[in-house]
């Protein structure tokens, strides 16, 4: 089996740990970090339910292999929490706008919401709808999800 | 864990050579939504990999002194709609692999490997095909280079020779100067879908902006490869830019295509939305170039 060393930073703390080849970033921050935040869903990239931030951009860590980590800022939902276990804003807005049922699809959903509110800019209803359409929620609709969205970057940029 | 028999991880273009000649069996790995989602169906199950990810050398899109546009293939779609470059001089490109998948596919997906696999739905390939694309393909004997026509051999297969890769998208200035696109995707849903059939259109229209100088327009889904329509485009050549002329273009497209049934849509489906895309894309083509329809 072939190993390899992989030294990468994950909500802000600097690791390493040596992975299969084999595994995926799901399977590294899963099972050698214990960060369960990151869903395994499809497995094929298309619902979304495994979305971490890699150098401020999101992608699905189940199809991008865990060698690659190597030298990356990775960010979990888990490196939101506050230094008391508080919840970020934008997850929050989650829980007010009931835009939470099973759940498996939220960390996701708020990692893909991050990279939007952290852009600092103001979109459209229409780009919104754009930006968050790599994920699949099979329970609430997105509607709510969508509001919370949008809730948390008018209240970010001052306008609500 | 995917079923990777072994995985060489390449540190230069010349070090992938060096890899690929060695392991002949082996496939490359870019971005990875091609080759893993294969290697989960079971396609490419129990496969050696090359992985080319990690080149930074192989990102980025810059012009040559000349005015050329290189375009490096691990550039993602997000990186590429979001170039300066692409968005100045080649604006249809960025707008048409923002069609691609979803936001986190357009993250990881990269251009290279979105034409390196021979797929004629790809959404860069038509743009490309229609912007009379170059590919630079590096191997064991050197630099070569290949108009993207004929990069293309058939479904599935490009001309990538043992121990070859693609190292860069090349677009000449008389390609691209003065030129205006529009790319149509036509697919059942708005993300996270494979064009039903795609059309990239675009047009040089003379200084008073009523006549067509020059005008291209490719396909993906339109023929098992991206395809151009040629005898329609020497139609439009020198004619008056107005609607009648474009309609006549787009039933004239009908000759230079061969689309097929699939399960996603049947010939006859097809055949409708190229001549309806070829009229729509051109219309919007010539409207952007400066000209009234």
């Amino acid at each position: 089996m072939q190993r390899k060393l992989v030294k990468c930073t994950i909500n802000g703390k600097y690791t390493e740990t040596v992975v299969d080849v084999r595994a995926s970033l799901t399977d590294m921050l899963r099972n050698d970090y214990r960060l369960t935040s990151v869903k395994k869903g499809c497995e094929v990239g298309e619902c979304g339910a495994c979305n971490v931030l890699i150098d401020g951009e999101c992608f699905n860590s189940c199809i991008y292999l865990a060698i690659w980590a190597d030298g990356k800022e990775i960010k979990t939902v888990e490196g939101l929490l506050g230094p008391n276990g508080e919840l970020s804003d934008i997850q929050q807005a989650f829980i007010d706008e009931g835009a939470v049922q099973c759940g498996f699809c939220t960390p996701g959903f708020i990692m893909t919401a991050l990279e939007i509110l952290e852009s600092g800019r103001e979109y459209t209803d229409d780009e919104l709808k754009k930006l968050l359409s790599g994920h699949l929620c099979r329970c609430t609709g997105y509607e709510n999800i969508f509001n919370a969205v949008k809730k948390t970057m008018l209240k970010r940029l001052g306008k609500l | 864990m995917y079923d990777i028999k072994a995985l060489y991880e390449a540190e230069s273009v010349e070090n992938a050579v060096q890899l690929l000649t060695e392991h002949p069996e082996a496939v490359i790995i870019a971005g990875g939504s091609d080759v893993l989602i294969k290697m989960r169906e079971g396609k490419l199950a129990g496969c050696e990999l090359v992985s080319i990810y990690g080149l930074d050398e192989l990102r980025g899109v810059t012009m040559e002194e000349d005015g050329t546009i290189r375009i490096r293939p691990l550039t993602s779609f997000s990186h590429i709609t979001k170039n300066p470059i692409i968005q100045k001089y080649i604006n249809v490109l960025g707008e048409a692999v923002d069609m691609v998948g979803g936001p986190q596919i357009r993250n990881i997906g990269t251009i290279g490997g979105n034409t390196c696999n021979g797929v004629t739905s790809a959404d860069s390939a038509s743009t490309l095909h229609a912007y009379d694309a170059i590919m630079e393909i590096t191997g064991p004997d050197g630099v070569r280079t290949v108009p993207i026509h004929d990069f293309y051999i058939s479904a599935g297969k490009v001309d990538l020779k043992h121990g070859e890769l693609l190292t860069s998208i090349l677009i000449k200035k008389e390609s691209y100067e003065n030129y205006y696109g529009h790319y149509i995707k036509y697919a059942m849903r708005n993300a996270m879908d494979i064009a039903t059939t795609g059309c990239s259109a675009n047009v040089k229209l003379s200084d008073d902006k009523k006549t067509i100088v020059s005008a291209r327009i490719a396909y993906g889904v339109a023929a098992p490869v991206p395809i151009r329509a040629k005898s329609a485009e020497e139609f439009l050549n020198g004619k008056e830019a107005t609607a009648e002329n474009i309609a006549v273009f787009a039933k004239k497209a009908l000759d230079d295509v061969n689309p097929r049934t699939s399960w996603r849509a049947s010939k006859e489906l097809r055949l409708q939305l190229i001549e309806e895309l070829s009229k729509r894309a051109m219309t919007e083509a010539v409207r952007l170039a400066g000209g009234e329809i």
